[in-house]
């Protein structure tokens, strides 16, 4: 019965979610959303979501985790706030946003290699303590992750070499920060 | 005018000129800043998409250190993101205290504890309001009334937390230019988005953001910024966008104003800085009446 199998492994994570308190508390953050559209309307990317934000919330109030989570509008946030200045309910807009992307990770396959960019991240102010650069690491990341990407990131990173502004990894930055991430990553009850 | 010092990391590597230009300000002003010992990473835009506590432990780390090291001073960031990490850490363990519980139970991982009592401030806040423009405006020795600038805020200096300036229509940035009478350009976009971490995993919806500025900022002679993500967003698409456009940090510009030395300064460092642009400053600019 491998089909009953694979169906209970999709839909497990997804109770699990559906039930987690990180959606619950997402819940508390935009309970209060009265359908007005001001984030939508305030969003600068708005035109490239899927879901707009102000669907996204709705589908977020009427239990439709799988939209929501399966939705690409999470990759889609700048992290600008203007949602979160303009909301004239005052909602958390950018943190609901954030907390949703976290959830997603955890959620759909799909989503495991982006994961796999933020966990690199992770890893890598572990062992260095401090960013060896930041936009540039993640150029340097997803060009390591996926064939096709370089391609994109060779003009702009020949520019950035050409004025010395592109570093490889280095070595260890002075503060170590190896304890503290263990002790967030590894405490009782992380969500 | 003491400040506990939070370069960032940006500001180690590639966005060194900012860093050597805010030091050498800084210090040209009256300012003085002391690097906060062993500090780490805020966490930058990765953080938080990871793990909600660690985007707070990361930042209330420096804090603490900060606390520890140099009491009683205010910690200065320039880059406009970590400064955002930063004092959102310094809010949100103020303003529950299971929060700070939290944190310094992380915390206590390095026998390090945070008790609530740093302010943390962006550069262009400590310019405008500790330092002011009448004592920038004392000090310049080049003015510049012909040189057009756009001056270009972003998001996280003005949302979510409304600090020091209006979100809607910021005037902290203009205010300083005014100090040494640059010609500041009226405009819309100064507190929209670059794309932010989009320019790297969605360049395509990123590109239109960045060349909205570009185009908005298109009869100025230069932009400046208060962030290195900003710069290298607005910098690094140029040929992308189809618009050409020099970006300077404004610590940069106040540095050829005050006279300083380029290699503290490094304009020609910038991706975006021409020969021709450079060549073209000193006909804009007007020498400062000595008394
Ligand atoms: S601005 Fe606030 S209240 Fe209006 S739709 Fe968006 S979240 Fe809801
Ligand atoms: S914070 Fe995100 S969702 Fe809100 S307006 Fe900005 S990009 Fe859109």
């Amino acid at each position: 019965m491998p089909s009953a199998e694979t169906e209970r492994e999709k839909t497990a994570p997804l109770l699990r979610i559906a039930r987690s308190k990180a959606l619950e508390t997402v819940r508390e953050m935009v309970a209060g959303c009265m359908q007005c559209g001001t984030c939508t309307a305030s969003c600068p990317n708005a035109w490239a979501m899927d879901l707009t934000p102000r669907q996204l919330w709705r589908l977020v109030n009427f239990g439709q985790e799988e939209e929501v989570l399966a939705s690409g509008t999470l990759f889609m946030c700048s992290t600008c706030y203007t949602c979160t200045l303009r909301c004239p309910r005052n909602l958390p807009l950018t943190s609901a946003m954030a907390a949703l992307k976290r959830l997603a990770f955890e959620h759909a396959h799909k989503t495991r290699r982006r994961a796999a960019f933020y966990r690199s991240f992770v890893d890598n102010i572990r062992s260095y303590g401090r960013v060896k650069e930041t936009a540039l690491m993640s150029m340097y990341f997803l060009a390591s992750r996926d064939p096709k990407l370089p391609l994109a990131f060779t003009a702009p990173a020949l520019r950035l070499l050409g004025k010395g502004k592109l570093h490889w990894p280095g070595r260890p930055g002075r503060g170590s920060l190896g304890r503290l991430m263990d002790a967030v990553m590894n405490r009782e009850g992380r969500p | 005018m003491n400040y506990a010092y939070y370069p960032g990391c940006s500001l180690k590597e590639s966005a060194r000129e900012y860093d050597l230009s805010t030091q050498a300000v800084m210090e040209s002003l009256g300012a003085k800043l002391t690097e906060i010992p062993d500090w780490t990473c805020c966490g930058a835009s990765a953080a938080e998409a990871v793990d909600d506590l660690l985007s707070l432990a990361l930042p209330a780390r420096n804090l603490a250190l900060a606390e520890r090291h140099l009491p009683g001073l205010d910690v200065l960031a320039p880059c406009s993101a970590c400064y955002l990490n930063l004092r959102r850490a310094q809010e949100e363990t103020n303003r529950e205290r299971r929060v700070r519980d939290e944190v310094n139970a992380m915390l206590g991982a390095e026998s390090l504890s945070y008790g609530g009592g740093v302010t943390v401030r962006h550069l262009l806040d400590v310019l405008v309001n500790d330092i002011g423009p009448e004592r920038i405006e004392a000090a310049v020795k080049h003015f510049y009334p012909l040189l057009k600038v756009a001056p270009y805020s972003g998001c996280q200096i003005l949302r979510p937390y409304r600090v020091f300036d209006d979100p809607e229509h910021p005037t902290a940035l203009g205010r300083v230019l005014k100090a040494m009478y640059v010609d500041v350009l009226d405009w819309k976009a100064g507190n929209a988005c670059c794309g932010a971490s989009l320019a790297a995993t969605k360049h395509k919806v990123a590109l239109p953001a960045i060349r909205a500025v570009l185009d908005a900022a298109s009869e100025a002679d230069c932009i400046v910024t208060v962030c290195p993500m900003c710069q290298m967003n607005l910098e690094l698409y140029q040929k992308e966008a189809g618009r050409r456009m020099p970006v300077l940090y404004l610590t940069q510009l106040m540095g050829l104003a005050l006279g300083l030395p380029e290699q503290l300064l490094r304009v020609a460092h910038n991706l975006s800085v021409t020969p021709d642009f450079l060549r073209s400053l000193p006909d804009k600019a007007a020498e400062a009446a000595t008394t």
